[in-house]
């Protein structure tokens, strides 16, 4: 199944989706491992690493995200593309600096769309995303 | 440029716009490092006046670490601080520059990032500024511009959510948590905040601010009648219904409270000023901790701004603050390599933010004066 999303960073990733209701910070995630440690978030203990993420958007303090993200891209366990429902610019401009794909207003509601599980391709650049089921 | 190009796109903004001035969040760390890098490397320069965040006060940490234990962490902080200095940054290093180092106008289209700062801007002061990264900050600092989107729109500053406050809101403490729960509970949006009795205070403002966007994704919020772009309920909505209506008792903030509370064993650390304490909270503590002593075995840190740091010198609350035995601060982030030995310590803090993004061990969280009794003898 393939629907048009809107291209917030640029680029093209594909992997295991990883479907989350709560807001990311990439800063509460282990960049060793790529698991998320913070505490009573839904992705609580699994790792981001190669995922295709889906989450609403992101959260937390200015610097964070960033420092997040590269430090996850250093140890090769950032995830390899990312769909959001509400964008907002720190995400946006940690995604674009370190050349994640990053991409919202998908056609239809991606949290009905994709399941964690799926494998799904995105194509920031072309504005569609993939979606086969597990 | 090819940042800002891109974060206009994504929001379909039609055009630059010129700002004045921006506030990088500068943490000192790896993402931070990355681009500051690029831009001290490539020749870059800062345009338009562009503070600092607080990073480390290295100087100081000499004298009681070995550094060097910490090399790799370190090691960013201290390129990164350098580059910063490079580019014609100003070295303001403190979380709370709109008070003292670089304050905007009503009006003003600025590039503030640090997450406690963007709110302020907008609500506090009606300055216009989006939910900046460091990034997109220094971009605009260096190239004196940021897309026209977001914030700067005026039609993108109206209420979304009507939040009720039924809950006691007596000191900074409380509006820590009003954040907190606040952030959580919205997420992002623009809250109007009613049933508030008294002005709030600086430094109320201030632990607001920071804790919408620790649990949340926040660039502004109203009180009708007190922030400056609301005259009224209706004004702050500009005649539109709320997407949503909360209620804030002081049964949410006794639970939020509870959520921050990690530790099992006794406290052996104490650090309040995240963010940075402004003179009023140097003032409260120093009535707090005069004539006491800090326990044995206990450490006491309180951080400020270099700025805020004179100005207590001369109001005597340093003096006061240092005779208890308590390490008075500038210049330096909570979330720094020169903290790491607290690690397997139990701490106490005032503030969620450093509670959350904490180098310690477990942690207690509760208002200043609670801090300062578990703190001294």
């Amino acid at each position: 199944m393939s629907v048009k999303c809107h291209k917030l960073a640029k680029g093209y990733g594909e992997g295991e989706a990883l479907v989350s209701k709560d807001p990311i910070c990439f800063y509460l995630v282990e960049p060793k491992t790529g698991v998320v440690r913070e505490k009573g978030h839904q992705l609580e203990g699994k790792s981001v690493a190669g995922k295709v993420l889906v989450f609403p958007t992101g959260k937390a303090s200015s610097a964070v995200q960033m420092d997040g993200l590269v430090k996850l891209l250093i140890n090769k366990n950032a995830p390899k593309a990312m769909i959001v429902t509400d964008v907002e610019p720190v995400l946006l401009g940690s995604a674009v600096l370190t050349k994640i794909p990053l991409v919202d207003r998908l056609e239809r509601n991606p949290f009905e769309a994709i399941r964690s599980g799926d494998f799904v391709k995105v194509d920031a650049d072309k504005g569609s995303v993939t979606v086969t089921r597990n | 440029m090819e940042l800002l190009v891109a974060i206009g796109e994504a929001f379909d903004a039609p055009r630059m716009i010129p700002v004045n001035r921006a506030h990088a969040a500068s943490s000192g760390q790896e993402g931070d490092l990355y681009f500051v890098e690029i831009l001290a490397k490539g020749g870059a320069s800062c345009k338009v006046t562009t503070t600092t965040n607080p990073i480390a006060d290295f100087d100081y940490f000499q004298q009681i670490m070995n550094i060097a234990e910490e090399h790799d962490e370190a090691s960013v902080a201290w390129k990164t601080k350098n580059y910063y200095k490079q580019i014609g940054a100003v070295m303001s290093q403190s979380c709370i520059p709109y008070l003292a180092e670089n304050i905007p106008e009503y009006g003003e289209h600025v590039a503030f990032s640090e997450s406690s700062a963007t709110p302020y801007v907008n609500s506090v002061i009606g300055g216009l500024t989006n939910r900046e990264s460091i990034q997109t900050a220094l971009a605009a600092g260096v190239l004196g511009e940021t897309p026209e989107y977001g914030m700067h729109l005026k039609e993108n500053r109206k209420g979304t959510v009507l939040v009720k406050v039924e809950a006691n809101l007596n000191d900074g403490y409380s509006y820590s948590l009003l954040g907190q729960y606040v952030g959580k509970k919205i997420a992002s949006g623009i809250p109007v905040f009613v049933g508030i009795p008294k002005r709030p205070r600086i430094d109320q403002y201030i632990n607001l601010c920071a804790m919408l966007n620790v649990t949340g994704a926040i660039a502004m919020f109203h009180i009708p009648g007190v922030t400056v772009e609301a005259k009224t309920e209706e004004e702050a909505f500009a005649g539109d219904k709320p997407k949503d209506r909360i209620v804030v008792t002081n049964r949410e903030l006794e639970e939020t409270e509870k959520e921050l509370q990690t530790a099992t064993s006794p406290v052996s650390v104490v650090i309040l000023g995240c963010p940075h304490y402004n003179l009023d909270q140097m003032a409260e503590l120093a009535t707090l901790v005069k004539g006491k002593k800090v326990r044995d075995g206990m450490t006491f840190w309180v951080n400020t701004s270099a700025t805020t740091k004179l100005m207590a010198d001369r109001a005597g609350h340093t003096q006061i603050i240092q005779e208890s035995g308590a390490h008075l601060v500038v210049d330096t982030c909570i979330d720094m390599f020169c903290w790491n030995n607290l690690r397997d310590k139990t701490g106490m803090t005032d503030s969620p933010k450093c509670a959350y993004y904490r180098r310690f061990g477990p942690v207690r969280v509760g208002k200043m004066e609670e801090c300062v009794a578990t703190a001294m003898e």
